[in-house]
């Protein structure tokens, strides 16, 4: 899966842009990062791996921000931080965000495989091994089951049952 | 066992005698808030696939402010959602274009010391000003407090943000919060509880308090809570609970700061975080000057600005969203309003409005403003190119004036 490479402070502005703030996801999606890379939204394959530095996804509390990321097909986040509220938003979306340290050893255009299950990366491109922070135990359930929608799915089923 | 603020209101919330910072709990939602962009537009449709029902609409409260005023089709039907979906779900407490949530929330009676609140936007921290333990949210995260009345948290370690003295004149909380933020950064809050104290804090008005627990955003945490006292209790009109740290509760960190020794702070294009002192900027060159936002426009902001404008013009298009109707009210009935209008100030809408760049008024290209808004992300309040100062309404007030950047204590001598 190719990288997409950010730097630092990526915010939720620069990711779902207010000014479609209003539109349907796939709307807002066409515009996910274009102050940054124009070519992203028409450019990224489902299965990229988007990549930043510290405090990814800094600012608001919209949804839309991660969302739209998953919409375009991005199966998972690395960052070497993420903003608190960003990272709750990604893993209720069932979107996998990873910290890792060493996510600057990644270039754009890299081949990764991931496993969010034990953190692990592998740059096919390098040949590196990157570790990354577990998902915590509580929020990998929830990210298996597709999303804390899916899992209250099951819950409320669990419950009428 | 010593605890800080936001321990005791975590352990109250998930119903324990004591709780340790790095654990996961279970707390239990007393209010939960939405605005109409993240509120029930979003969540309508995914209470609908869930076959599910609110599980307090008593708890709930909803407040329009982000497409306000609805501008064209889009933006009614945002507006139309929240007014119908408010009386099917049997939700009493929605307050239409009545100003902006963080500040409505307080201002009608709905926080007390003591809450565990959850809010549909990211600068639900202000909630932290009324010692109630309150935090942004995504809108699934909302369905689910929505369904369940209950949200997983891990229990924060608290840094103690200690301010001595007292502000000087022409110096305000907003200054506090610049500087506290171009001193750690957008992350110095780790996604932890920032507790504010100290005599300068103790010494702030509860508008002023918001304003600080509000970019508590901004600073990275994912509280900031003041502890609660005669002042809060002054504000909500009737006796409170006393909710504060233990004298000796462990801290992640306590940092210690003059208030007296502040001057106005500015933060750059664009990010927060790029905050110097006002001198540093006093060749930079203003086209615009916005008063506006939950962070930038309430009765004592307006209060602010109206004290530099006071017999003078703006050299620059001024604007003015004040932040609630009843502020605007009142600002109008003690002549505050007439003083910023004398200046030229042209008055908005009661809204987010261009603080989200949701609405209908955007900073046009190359723009150069200076504003009392939380946030000078690239492109946020419009136009790529527009470059957007952040500072307090004493700030803005002044440099509206100057045509550049100003230090407001020249104005107010």
């Amino acid at each position: 899966m190719r990288a997409w490479v950010f730097g630092d402070n990526v915010d939720t502005d620069v990711l779902a842009p207010g000014r479609y703030m209003k539109l349907p996801i796939e709307e807002i999606a066409k515009h996910c990062l274009e102050a940054m890379d124009p070519s992203f939204a028409a450019s990224v394959r489902p299965g990229d791996i988007v990549v930043a530095g510290r405090n990814f996804g800094a600012g608001s509390s919209r949804e839309q921000a991660p969302a739209a990321l998953k919409h375009l097909g991005v199966a998972a986040l690395v960052a070497e931080s993420f903003a608190g509220l960003f990272y709750r938003n990604a893993l209720n979306l069932g979107l996998p965000a990873l910290a890792c340290q060493q996510a600057r050893r990644i270039r754009p255009g890299d081949s990764l495989t991931l496993n969010a299950e034990t953190g692990e990366i592998q740059n096919l491109t390098t040949g590196e091994r990157l570790a990354c922070e577990p998902i915590p135990a509580h929020l990998m359930q929830m990210v298996r089951d597709g999303g804390l929608l899916a899992h209250l799915a099951k819950r409320c089923n669990t419950t009428s049952s | 066992m010593k605890q800080t603020l936001a321990q005791k209101l975590v352990a109250r919330a998930a119903g324990r005698s004591s709780v340790t910072p790095g654990e996961i709990v279970t707390c239990k939602v007393d209010l939960a808030m939405m605005h109409d962009s993240s509120g029930p537009r979003r969540v309508k449709p995914m209470l609908e696939q869930l076959g599910a029902k609110v599980w307090d609409p008593g708890k709930v409260v909803v407040i329009t402010d982000h497409y306000l005023p609805a501008y064209d089709d889009e933006s009614r039907k945002i507006i139309r959602i929240a007014r119908e979906w408010v009386r099917e779900a049997g939700i009493d407490s929605f307050y239409d274009a009545q100003g902006i949530c963080h500040i409505v929330l307080p201002e009608r009676g709905h926080l007390r010391p003591g809450m565990f609140a959850v809010g549909g936007d990211s600068h639900s921290p202000t909630g932290g000003a009324f010692a109630a333990y309150m935090f942004g949210i995504g809108a699934t995260e909302m369905v689910g407090v929505l369904v369940t009345g209950e949200i997983w948290l891990q229990v924060p370690h608290t840094i103690a943000m200690e301010f001595a003295g007292e502000l000087g004149a022409g110096v305000s909380a907003k200054d506090l919060m610049l500087f506290l933020i171009g001193r750690f950064g957008m992350e110095g809050g780790q996604y932890q509880a920032v507790e504010y104290r100290g005599e300068a804090i103790r010494g702030l008005s509860m508008q002023e308090r918001m304003t600080l627990c509000n970019m508590t955003a901004e600073l990275g945490g994912q509280v900031g809570l003041i502890a609660s006292d005669a002042i809060t209790s002054e504000y909500l009109k009737s006796e409170i609970e006393v909710w504060d740290s233990d004298a000796d509760a462990t801290l992640l960190a306590h940092h210690r700061f003059n208030a007296g020794e502040l001057s106005p702070q500015v933060a750059a294009p664009h990010s927060p975080a790029n905050t110097k002192d006002v001198d540093e900027f006093s060749n930079v060159k203003v086209n615009l000057a916005y008063i506006g936002a939950c962070t930038g426009a309430k009765l004592e902001d307006l209060r602010m600005a109206a004290r530099v404008l006071r017999g003078r013009k703006s050299a620059v298009k001024l604007l003015v969203a004040p932040a609630s109707l009843r502020d605007q009210q009142s600002a109008e009935r003690e002549g505050t309003l007439q003083v910023l209008l004398d200046a030229g100030a042209e008055l908005l809408a009661n809204s987010c409005g261009m603080c989200a760049g949701y609405g209908e008024h955007l900073l046009p290209e190359k723009a150069v403003a200076i504003s009392t808004t939380a946030r000078n992300f690239k492109g946020r309040m419009g136009a790529a190119s527009a470059q957007v100062y952040l500072a307090s309404p004493y700030t803005v007030a002044a440099s509206a004036v100057a045509g550049r950047v100003c230090d407001p204590r020249e104005m107010l001598a």
